[in-house]
This record gives C-alpha cells, structure tokens and sequence, in this order.
C-alpha cells in the first residue's frame, strides 16, 4: 500500500498552508512530519485522509485517489486526529465497537478485534469506564485503538504523544515502533528526539514546503559535511591553540568558555583531522586528554532548515 | 443504509446515557397531560371525544423541544472536534446527517408513542374520529421532521449550543407563526404564498384527518432543504479558503 501525494496545495485565504507538495511512502515505512507549528503537517494529514479536500493536487493510496474513492480510502486508514477528540461519554468498549463497526469491520470480527485493542493498548482494567473518567494517557491508548480497530494497512497519527508524561511517551513510542514493523506509518511531531526515535525517515515541513526528506542520518550528514571534534589537551592554551590552527587539515579552532584546555576544532571539508592532533601531541609531549567526534544534532539540522 | 444506523444507535445511546431523552419525554408529557386533562380548554372541558386539544398543545410544545433534541446533534462535535474522527471513518456526509436525523425522529416517536393511552382513554370516553387521530399523528411526526432538519442545519452552522438552539427557534418560528400572521395581513399572490408557507395551514388540514398530497410535499421539501444544507455545512471544510 503506497501512498503516492502529488501537487498538493491547501490555501486558506491568501495563505498557502501547503505549498505544491510530492513525495511518496512506501508499505512499511515509518514516515515523521517534522516541523514548527503552523507549517502544514495537520493540513497535509487532513487531505490524506479525507478530512478536506485540497484547492489543488492529488493523494493516491494504489488507485484509489481522494477525488473520487474518498470511502475505499478511509477504510484502509487508521487516523488519530490532533489533541485526539473522542465521544467523552462513551464507555470505552461502546466506544470501540462503534469506530469497527462504523469502519466495516465483519460483525463476528468485532469482538474479537475490540479485545485484541484491548490487550495491545493496555487499556484491561480501563475498559469497562466511560471515557471521561480516563486520564490524559489512557485516552490516547483509547484514540489509537479506535484507529488500529480495522486493523487498517495505513495509521496517520497526528501528534500522537502531546500532553503525556515521559512514562507513557515511551510506552506510546514503543507501541509505533511495533506497529510500524506491519503497518506504514505516518505521524507528525514537532519534537525532534520522538520522530528520530521512532521514524525510518524523516519529512521536515516548513511553511507549506517539504525542506527535507531522508533518514535521520542522512539529513545529519547532509547539513553537517564538516567534521567537528571536541578536544582536551593538557598544555599551555595557548601553545596548543596556535599548534592546532596551524595543522593542514584544521579550518577553525575555538576555545570553549569556561573550560580550560578544551577546543573545538572543525576540519576542513571531507578531511578529518583526528590523527594530526594525537601526532602533534605526541610531537609535543602534551597529553590528550579527551577527543570526541561532535555529530550534528538533528535540532540543528531542523533550525537550520526552518528558519 | 446500515452506516446511518450506526450513527443513529450512537446517537439514541447518548441521549439516553445523558438523561436528555428522558427529560425530553418526561417534559413533554407532563406538559401536554397537563394541558390536555387537567388545565385551560382541556378534553373536559370542550366535552368532545377528539384529540384536537393534546395536538394543539404538541404542536407547539414540540416546536421548542425539538431545537433543545437537534442543538447539541452537530454544534458539539463542531466544537470537541470529534466531528474530524467521524468524518475521517468510512462514512459519507449524508449518511452522517442522516443517522443524526433519525436519532432525532426517533426519540420524537417515542415521546408521541408515550402520549397513545391519552388515545385509548378517550376512546373509551366516546366515540373518537381515528382517521382526524391518525392524520394528527402524522401531521406531529412530519412537523417534527420539519423541525428537526431545521434544527440540525441550525447546529452544523455553529459551534456553539445556544446559538444553535436560538438559530433553530428563529428559523422556526417563521413557519410556526409568522408566515401565517403574514398570510392574514396580505391578499393575492403573497397571501396565498405565505399561507402556504405557513406550518400551521399544513398541519390543521392534516390534525382533521385530510392528508393532501400538497401537505406532505411541504413537509417533505422543508425536510430535504434542512439536511440538505446542513450537509453543505458539513462539506463547507471541502472548499473553505
């Protein structure tokens, strides 16, 4: 089941909250909308799922396209809306049979389905209370049962750990993670450790436009391209900044505040400069006490491409 | 067909889990056996075996119910945003409207269907015209289709309750009475026009046993141009820009 999204435009007024974005996902993959606030991660996973319709553009899911199979296409996704709305007064089974039944799932199917829910969400000792008396964590597990219900091949999950605490962040993640071995995924996140936790790859949205797409090392190499190590070296400060500047591969060295003796030094590109530094250590007599490869953090990457 | 069932049996849970469905009827009957038996022109009191008077009084304690049944149908899930979860299942907006149109018909048909010992007691009392009481009952159960289509367009045009239930109330009450108060001021073309409009024209022909086909194509396009528009609301997201 690939999702195939071409051209897609959304503008509201003047504003253009998608700007003319493609890409494809492929079945199994784990895909992360990553962006700031207001960049068109909701809006994109609304037309795919036949929340609105786009002012331009196509969503194809094999060949059904939203224009004109809007119903094959909600059946064979599972979508968790943003801040997961859901039917308050409603017993949490009630709730359950509801969303199967509704999404066509064969009557004797369904209680076996709701109790598969059940167990795979944790949701055991919750499952006979009304939805309004479950804390924010249980609703969630709630929303992304009523999702998974019809066991669809597609699950869209629209921030799908806001408001959790760290505990039950971690247990959601692990249940993506496990999910995304069968089923693709899409879900979006503004938090960037979630995504590169949880994704195979990586889509950044950024006012409408698609500004990366690839798995969280490659966007790291990408943006990086310079080698970047934190060193420590016991020796006249001085001294060693001069000797380090001077080394054929080493473009900038900067003293780090506060610490006495520790550098960062950047090589130039496609160089690296780690075996220069133990040999000019060894040259002078100094001790090396620490070196350490500095990666890009993806938050890096991320403001750098958003702002 | 069964897509709008569901909608519907979620609809009728909730009314029941949240005690709505049954102030409804208790309301209701409190108010119309009040009105009937026991206060004002009551059945007593005229000294006729008909039910004339328990209609007259459902036809407008139903006009300020039904907004009170409808407003919450579509303004809550406007504002819970859980309106994205059902449209975003395998369902088409119509089939939405629909269930939620029936929900609605059928809480109504139960209060009506509460009110049939008021029938056998005066049946008892003399001898009664079934036709005027059947026609009756269908002029209430079409006025309250009426009204509850109008109502639901009322609620999918906002997100908040009251606003529905007033917007309900306002749209209604122009073919509760003031098209008819208009009929009476006016000759000619308007006069036969807005007696026409006039929900009370309809519903006293039908309350005396006639059911003119003119009628029910009243009814049934009020019906249609209510759950209609409100499903244009509902698709308004589609093209909103």
């Amino acid at each position: 089941m690939s999702i195939v999204v071409e051209n897609l435009t959304k503008k509201y007024g003047e504003q253009k909250a998608v700007n003319d974005i493609s890409f494809e996902i492929k079945t199994g993959e784990v895909v992360g909308f990553l962006g700031p606030n207001g960049a068109g991660k909701s809006t994109t996973m609304k037309i795919i799922t036949c929340f609105m319709a786009p002012s331009s553009g196509d969503v194809r899911l094999d060949n059904d396209s939203i224009h004109t199979d809007p119903e094959a296409i909600k059946k064979k996704i599972g979508y968790l809306p943003e801040n997961n709305p859901i039917y308050l007064d409603m017993p949490v089974v009630e709730y359950l049979r509801f969303s199967a039944e509704i999404q066509g799932v064969a009557k004797p199917d369904i209680p076996s389905r709701i109790a598969d829910m059940i167990d795979r969400c944790g949701l055991d000792r919750e499952k006979h209370k009304n939805i309004n008396e479950l804390s924010k964590g249980y609703r969630q597990r709630v929303g992304l049962a009523q999702a998974m219900i019809h066991d669809p091949e597609i699950l869209i999950l629209d921030e799908p750990t806001t408001g959790l605490d760290p505990n039950q962040i971690v247990e959601i993640r692990k249940l993506i993670k496990d999910l995304g071995k069968e089923k693709t995924v899409i879900l979006s996140s503004h938090i960037l450790s979630e995504v590169e936790a949880t994704c195979d790859r990586i889509l950044i949205i950024n006012r409408g436009r698609i500004v990366a797409d690839g798995t969280s090392d490659t966007l790291r190499s990408q943006s990086q391209g310079q080698e970047l190590l934190k060193i420590s070296i016991e020796a006249s400060a001085e001294e060693v900044e001069k000797a380090v500047r001077s080394l054929a591969t080493v473009e900038k060295v900067s003293a780090i505040d506060g610490k006495d003796g520790w550098f960062n030094v950047q090589s130039k590109p496609e160089a690296s400069s780690r075996k220069e530094i133990f040999d000019l250590c060894v040259k002078n007599k100094w001790y090396l006490m620490e070196m350490t490869g500095l990666e890009t953090r993806l938050e890096d990457v991320f403001q750098k491409l958003t702002k | 067909m069964s897509k709008v069932w569901i909608i519907t049996k979620r609809e009728l849970a909730s009314f029941f889990d949240s005690l709505i469905a049954y102030v409804m009827i208790v309301l209701f009957l409190g108010l119309s056996g009040a009105f009937t038996w026991l206060f004002g022109s009551d059945v007593f009191f005229i000294n006729q075996a008909n039910m004339q008077v328990f209609f007259s009084i459902a036809f407008w304690s139903l006009f300020f119910f039904i907004p009170a049944i409808t407003m919450r149908m579509i303004a809550e899930e406007n504002k819970a945003g859980t309106i994205e979860l059902l449209i975003t299942k395998a369902v088409t907006d119509s089939q939405i409207v629909w269930g939620k149109f029936l929900a609605c018909l059928i809480l109504v048909l139960i209060a009506l269907g509460c009110t049939l010992p008021y029938y056998i007691t005066i049946s008892q009392l003399g001898n009664i015209d079934d036709g005027a009481v059947i026609g009756g009952y269908l002029g209430l159960i079409l006025l309250s289709a009426s009204y509850i289509s109008i109502g639901l367009f009322a609620s999918s045009i906002t997100q908040n309750q009251i606003v529905a239930f007033l917007a309900a109330i306002s749209i209604g009450v122009f073919f509760h009475i003031l098209f008819g108060v208009l009929a009476g001021s006016m000759r000619g073309f308007f006069g036969e026009l807005f007696n026409y409009l006039s929900m009370s024209t309809h519903f006293e022909s039908m309350s005396r046993g006639v059911v003119d086909s003119r009628d029910l194509i009243y009814f049934f396009s009020i019906i249609a141009v209510g759950v209609l528009l409100s499903q244009v609301m509902l698709s308004k997201r589609n093209w909103q820009s």
